[in-house]
């Protein structure tokens, strides 16, 4: 009776395999017919580019085309490329979970839910299956140790309104990343624009992407990073660059960037095939061990010299707040920060 | 019984625009037709745009835009920037201008090429390269000042206001340059000399003389610089918005966020329209008043004015200046391409062609771009320079009834800044009958519009310089207006028409300010890349792209000037 329960088991998990892998055999042919994909991407560049490389590699004959910007310069393509009828994107990822809300809600999007993605953390899913969390991104402080000793570097949000940082301080842009429009938005919900508010007095550098101020701590140009995708941080500092990766004890902004296949996709097959090959076990674990991601996947291993997320204070938001309170951010940040 | 002649002639009398009929005419007329299409067409868009929408006539666009605290402040800091370019620019230039022409200056040729190697030099690339030379803390000049002072501050702060104008300004003087150096060249020294004689010193006879003399040249050098600094995008871009600073270009780009509001952008851009309109209108009469100015062409002699000791002591001040404009960027640019780290010093642990390798092998824009903006320079520079030729044929031989309102009707673009021109163009061309967005081809009509006026002055001042006289023979011989353009004109104006050309490459594969409103993903160009790439802040690859971007420019000048045997961007001799 048992071993026929298992040899039941084992037929269906064989079946369900032999399904799964026809199926894949007509979506990779159905791919490589249509050849690219075109994937406008938030994701730091080298690290796209990587992910493009490997999935070059599994899939000879198929190309992958990179567009990367910033998420709110993404949107704002996707955008004017559909109110002008022009139809050219694929795989659309942003930092802004706001973004998928909108997106979904006009009619943008594909249904598609990649392989393996099941066992992923809520967190991750849109609860009608439109898009998921391809990573997840911490927003911190950092500093360059070269410049900052151990005993004066800031610790908290909050240390950063110190005067003493006048001038010495940098911040990406909410109006062109999504990171940062998710920090902005985590740490009004914590301390109330006033927060951001005394941050504008110390006069900072504002640079655009929540990459830049990474090379900004790192050449000394500011030694000190108000904001900044954490794992560019740590890829600058293991390329040998002076580095300090704060993690601020009142909370770190978690941002789960989702992935979704455009509605009016060209190659919607070969965007499919990505976007599975985008969830697979090889490509997440990439994420992590290249790139210093974290992502949804549960059997991921991460490096040991990064924390580890549950040791960690998360502040997340809502897609949906933030996709109501876009302008408002932009507009205050503006007006704070001069431009 | 009436000849065959006496009828064509009749009919011609009969229909007196048609001075003689040739099957050329169609073409000159659909050649004007489109000239005239092309320039409307946006700037329809853009007063469409601006004072229509479902409710049909508004002014509430205006109200919007012009009660904004914000975009006035914006407005303010583009006077301010560029007045002082203009003023600067003109400091410069003339200065530059006058060494050149009317003194012993050592060097001049090379001294020439110089200010032409800033001309070409991009400004977003130049305002790039000097964020790494001149930021207040890892700024490579602002290091050696406090390593060789023990200052704490920094000497230079590239971001801010006056860094701003600065880098505007050493990229704008060129531009002033050419024009004083024209009159300078044409100016006798007659007067100089009675100076002299009533026993005025170099300097006084330079003050009370020359200068007086230059001054319709200078207010409108004034005017241009003026012109070029409100029209610029990148620098602003990359210099002002990091300290809170923007200008009507960057605004003008923010307004295509989304959600973009392209009415408010259409608002916003009319006011800079009428602007330049009033300042080029302002240049041409104070150019057109002849009677001050000994500028003649010919007659009296030039003598050159002797700086004596001054002499090494100035050449290293220009070298100075120059080394502002292009030793100092191109180093830094070349240093960070192959560098890990751009802000320490270039030794065997530093060095990389990572940055080389991921530019051209790994990045899949780069080909793409490189591609495009290949494609779109040819194109736009083959076609720009056949229907500038055709338009300035037409203007300078009278060929049809109206023919100067063509020259204006090509000279038009001279009053829209790029961006303003992308705005309109984008609005024409996202929506049917006719939608070019998405493809190259709208960047096209940008870039041909936007070098019409530059290829039409050239075409032009070269067929004034050809007479009449050989097309004439041709034409008895019974070839048509086309046919003797092609075989007798066009060969004699060689030489201009390939200036005018490389005019127009040059133009189009720096564009920033048009293309940035109307790339897609498809139709990137390398300017747009390095746009994407320093917003990013990937240092190395901006450099790299950078450097390949000055390395065809220069290879394009070079092989035009092989091919004429001569200087193209010379000034007039």
């Amino acid at each position: 009776m048992r071993t026929g329960l298992a040899l039941l088991v084992l037929a269906v998990w064989a079946a369900s395999l032999s399904i799964a892998s026809a199926q894949d055999a007509a979506l990779v042919q159905a791919a490589k017919k249509e050849g690219t994909v075109m994937w406008y991407t938030s994701l730091a560049l080298p690290s796209s580019t990587s992910i493009a490389h490997s999935f070059k590699l599994k899939y000879p004959g198929m190309d992958v085309e990179v567009h990367r910007t910033g998420s709110q310069r993404v949107l704002q393509r996707v955008m004017q490329e559909a109110a002008a009828g022009v139809k050219t994107v694929d795989v659309i990822h942003t930092s802004d979970a706001g973004h998928f809300v909108l997106l979904k809600e006009k009619g943008m999007l594909l249904k598609y839910a990649p392989q393996g993605t099941m066992p992923f953390p809520a967190g991750f899913k849109d609860k009608d299956g439109f898009y998921f969390g391809m990573r997840a991104t911490l927003s911190v402080i950092a500093d360059n140790p070269k410049l900052i000793s151990d005993k004066d570097a800031p610790r908290t949000w909050k240390d950063l309104l110190n005067p003493k940082w006048k001038g010495k301080m940098v911040s990406g842009h909410p109006g062109y990343s999504g990171i940062i429009m998710t920090h902005v938005l985590a740490l009004v919900n914590l301390y109330g624009w006033d927060y951001f508010r005394d941050l504008a007095k110390n006069s900072l550098h504002v640079v655009q992407s929540a990459n830049d101020p990474a090379g900004v701590v790192a050449s000394g140009e500011r030694p000190v990073g108000v904001n900044g995708a954490e794992y560019f941080y740590y890829k600058t500092q293991k390329q040998g660059n002076p580095i300090k990766i704060i993690y601020p004890s009142e909370g770190i902004p978690l941002v789960v960037s989702p992935v979704a296949v455009a509605k009016d996709a060209p190659h919607p097959n070969a965007a499919k095939l990505f976007v599975d090959y985008i969830f697979s076990k090889d490509s997440q674990q990439l994420l992590a061990d290249k790139e210093g991601l974290y992502t949804g996947h549960p059997q991921v291993t991460y490096p040991a010299d990064k924390p580890k997320l549950k040791d960690l204070k998360l502040l997340s938001v809502e897609a949906d707040e933030l996709e109501k309170r876009n302008a408002e951010i932009k507009k205050r940040f503006i007006e704070y920060f001069g431009a | 019984m009436p000849t065959a002649e006496t009828i064509s002639t009749a009919q011609v009398e009969r229909r007196p625009w048609l001075k003689g009929w040739d099957p050329s005419l169609p073409v000159l007329i659909g050649t004007a037709f489109f000239l005239i299409v092309l320039m409307l067409l946006p700037l329809g868009a853009i007063f469409t745009a601006s004072f229509w929408d479902q409710a049909g006539l508004t002014f509430s666009k205006y109200i919007e835009v012009f009660s904004n605290r914000a975009f006035l402040t914006a407005i303010w800091n583009t006077v301010i920037i560029s007045s002082w370019v203009g003023l600067i620019s003109v400091v410069i230039g003339g200065l530059l201008a006058w060494l050149i022409t009317r003194t012993d200056l050592p060097w001049k040729k090379s001294i020439r090429a110089l200010v032409m190697a800033s001309f070409v030099t991009p400004p977003f690339l130049g305002a790039f390269a000097w964020t790494l030379l001149a930021g207040p803390n890892a700024g490579l000049l602002n290091q050696l000042y406090r390593a060789l002072t023990g200052a704490e501050s920094a000497l230079f702060n590239i971001f801010t206001m006056q860094g701003l104008i600065f880098v505007m300004a050493i990229y704008s003087f060129p531009y002033v340059f050419s024009m004083i150096a024209n009159v300078c060249e044409l100016m006798s020294s007659d007067l100089e000399d009675a100076a002299g004689i009533l026993g005025a010193n170099k300097l006084q006879t330079a003050w009370t003389i020359t200068l007086p003399l230059a001054l319709p040249a200078l207010v409108s050098g004034f005017i241009v610089a003026f012109l070029q600094s409100l029209s610029l995008f990148g620098a602003p871009a990359i210099l002002g918005l990091p300290a809170g600073i923007h200008t009507i270009t960057t605004q003008i780009w923010t307004f295509f966020q989304y959600p973009p509001r392209l009415d408010l952008a259409a608002a916003f851009s009319v006011p800079l329209l009428l602007a330049t309109m009033l300042l080029i209108a302002a240049q041409k009469k104070i150019l057109g008043r002849k009677g001050y100015s000994t500028v003649g062409g010919k007659g009296g002699q030039r003598r050159l004015v002797r700086l004596g000791r001054a002499r090494i002591p100035v050449f290293l001040l220009v070298l100075f200046v120059l080394s502002l404009s292009v030793f100092l960027p191109y180093w830094i640019l070349l240093k960070a391409a192959l560098s890990k780290a751009w802000a320490v010093p270039l030794d065997w642990a530093n060095f990389t062609l990572d940055n080389f390798r991921f530019a051209f092998f790994q990045y899949s824009d780069t080909q793409l771009a490189i591609f495009n903006t290949f494609k779109l320079g040819i194109i736009t520079a083959s076609v720009g320079t056949l229907i500038a030729t055709l338009i300035a044929y037409i203007t300078q031989r009278n060929l049809l009834r109206g023919a100067r309102f063509l020259t204006f009707f090509a000279l038009a673009p001279l009053v829209i800044p790029g961006i303003v021109l992308a705005v309109g163009l984008f609005i024409a061309y996202t929506q049917p009958p006719v939608v070019l967005y998405g493809t190259i081809w709208i960047l096209f009509v940008a870039y041909l519009t936007k070098e019409m006026p530059i290829g039409f002055s050239q075409a032009q001042s070269t067929f004034k310089s050809i007479h009449p006289e050989l097309e004439d023979a041709s034409r008895i011989i019974g070839a048509n207006r086309l046919v003797s353009l092609k075989d007798v004109t066009a060969p004699l104006a060689r030489s201009g028409l390939i200036a005018a050309w490389c005019f127009i490459f040059i133009g189009v594969i720096r564009e920033l300010s048009a293309s940035i409103l109307l790339f897609t993903a498809k139709s990137k160009v390398v300017s747009v890349v390095i746009f994407d790439l320093k917003e990013e802040g990937q240092i190395g690859v901006i450099c790299v792209l950078g450097i390949a971007l000055l390395l065809v420019t220069f290879a394009v000048i070079l092989a035009a000037q092989w091919v004429v045997g001569r200087e193209v961007f010379a000034t007039r001799e």
